[in-house]
């Protein structure tokens, strides 16, 4: 990738002895959709302060719009939209201060910023609640207000941490449509998850992170292609029966036994399912369902996302 | 760099200020009647009431008990502008309402958000201040027109509790230390430090807090203008060094501390 907006070598963050991020190497190009999925504790947020340019790194290499964020922090930052993990809006202003105010922060002219705002409270879908308190809109509407904040200087990359994290599902939904649509735009989107369905919807390519290091990286279905079936059959036993039951279903395709269910991973998985009633097994639940990265996590780590 | 970008870099520690500015709207009315309601109450209390026990002039040159004590009273006022702001006002940014944490993800360096800190609370001190001058002035307790230097150097003497914006960047959990810090500290400093009776009227072991408390320093300076000189010029240059001194150190370590908590 020659024209790549954030290229990383090596990267490494460091807290005393314990290696955050240890020697993780991406690259993302413009105009791209790229994942960091991993569960809570893998470095994620850590690489994404990185690349904000707030964080200055232990060692590697990483450059951002074809500068070092060591050397040229401000300048990287005037071109970069955050979304950080714990939203940090102001709650002594209005939901359209919030705005004006961080518009400033980037030199623009008042009267700019003030056109911004009321186009990005449009695209948020807060434009009624323009006067409104930070404190008083729902989780969903101070997600969506962090973004149109993070917007406000036109980005040329949008670094979103566990963009939907603690939302509903509608709220979710709301939220991915308007990512979808500054994808649309050609906004380069970066996004840390540990939710494997967000990362399916909204991710071109992701890289899997875990304990500071890179397991694995792909489109989506690629990553599934390689690493796990076309279809998972999950069967309960009963927790106490489950470890006696797998015994018994060598040879179905690869089993994985969690503490609640035993995964068998079969490119058919109800042939798989009338295979394990032959067996004379009778499992209280089944369940045939497509693989999901939640099951490229397992196999490459062995833990399942959301522990 | 773009155009921006150095827009930004230049105005930023302005903008930090103006971002909160806006935030003390919401609090207007309660910052209002403080910058005025103190004022009134003390200068009354002191100027008529307390006065009438304080029989016979204080200090050198004959000027009454109001006269000696309002000068203490304006620095008073912008000290605990900056007691607030310094250890509340820091602490809100980084941790109960975390907006530097904002701010740092924007062209912003921690130096200019610190440095915008420190802008705005000069200039709500300057607020203070000025209305202060001019309550002062209804009572008639500030007999030199040279008075009117008490709002600078009043200002000074709050910036000079800026160890305190220092000292409030360290803090990662909220256990109650600013209490402890406003008992412990600065009411001792606010009450030994020459503000309601001449520092001399102490016996002379107790005396080096007033000389070590920038409230001191600050109240003897603003007396010079108002109704002096009561001192030696070289006193005086001392004040405003020391001061200074104070002032620019607590900044810095502000500075220093602040940036590296921001990059974590």
């Amino acid at each position: 990738m020659p024209d790549s907006v954030i290229t990383a070598t090596a990267l490494t963050k460091k807290y005393k002895d314990f290696a955050a991020v240890d020697g993780i190497s991406f690259e993302v190009a413009p105009g791209e959709s790229f994942g960091l999925l991993g569960p809570n504790g893998a470095g994620k947020s850590t690489t994404m302060r990185m690349v904000g340019a707030v964080s200055t790194r232990t060692s590697g290499e990483l450059s951002i719009l074809g500068m070092d964020p060591n050397e040229h922090g401000p300048e990287i930052r005037s071109q970069l939209g955050v979304v950080p993990q714990a939203d940090n809006l102001d709650t002594d202003l209005r939901v359209r201060d919030n705005l004006l105010v961080y518009g400033r922060y980037f030199g623009i002219p008042r009267a700019i910023v003030a056109k911004r705002a009321d186009e990005l409270l449009e695209f948020a879908q807060l434009a009624d609640r323009a006067k409104a308190k930070v404190d008083d809109l729902s989780g969903g509407m101070k997600r969506r207000l962090t973004i149109a904040r993070a917007l406000i200087n036109e980005p040329r990359i949008l670094l979103l941490d566990e963009p939907t994290t603690g939302l509903d599902p509608q709220a979710r939904h709301i939220l991915w449509d308007r990512l979808f649509r500054l994808k649309e735009q050609g906004t380069t989107l970066v996004v840390t998850t540990h939710y494997m369905d967000e990362a399916e919807q909204l991710c071109d390519r992701l890289v899997v992170v875990d304990k500071g290091q890179i397991m694995a990286e792909g489109s989506p279905s690629a990553l599934i292609r390689e690493y796990s079936s076309k279809e998972v059959l999950e069967v309960r036993f009963g927790s106490e029966r489950n470890a006696e039951a797998a015994s018994k279903l060598e040879g179905l395709g690869r089993l994985e036994v969690l503490p609640d269910r035993i995964l068998v991973y079969s490119d058919n998985g109800e042939g798989a399912l009338v295979e394990v009633i032959k067996r004379g097994l009778q499992p209280i639940t089944s369940l045939v369902r497509r693989s999901s990265l939640e099951d490229v996590f397992l196999r490459l780590t062995g833990r399942t996302l959301i522990e | 760099m773009s155009n921006l970008a150095l827009t930004s870099r230049r105005w930023g520690a302005w903008y930090v200020a103006e971002h909160r500015l806006r935030g003390l709207r919401s609090y207007a009315g309660t910052v209002a009647a403080t910058a005025i309601g103190t004022p009134v109450l003390y200068l009354f209390a002191f100027g008529v009431g307390l006065a009438t026990l304080v029989t016979g002039n204080v200090g050198p040159g004959g000027h009454s008990y109001l006269q000696f004590v309002a000068p203490a009273l304006l620095a008073m006022a912008a000290v605990a502008v900056g007691t607030e702001e310094f250890l509340f006002g820091i602490l809100l940014g980084f941790k109960w309402n975390p907006t530097f944490v904002g701010m740092n993800s924007t062209p912003l360096t921690g130096r200019q958000i610190i440095d915008g800190v420190f802008l705005f609370v000069a200039i709500r001190m300057l607020i203070v201040t000025v209305i202060y001058y001019a309550i002062m002035l209804a009572f008639g307790a500030v007999p030199s027109a040279w008075g009117l230097a008490m709002i600078p150097t009043g200002i000074l003497t709050g910036l000079a509790f800026s160890p305190m914006a220092a000292y409030s960047a360290t803090i990662t959990e909220d256990k109650g230390q600013f209490a402890i810090l406003q008992r412990v500290i600065i009411l001792p400093l606010t009450l030994f430090s020459g503000t309601v009776f001449p520092l001399t009227q102490l016996p002379i072991y107790l005396q080096w807090i007033g000389w070590l408390s920038p409230l001191w320093h600050g109240a003897e300076l603003g007396r010079q203008f108002s109704y002096g000189p009561t001192e030696p010029i070289w006193l005086t240059g001392i004040h405003v060094v020391y001061l200074v001194g104070i002032a620019a150190l607590g900044w810095a370590f502000t500075v220093r501390i602040a940036t590296k908590r921001l990059d974590k």
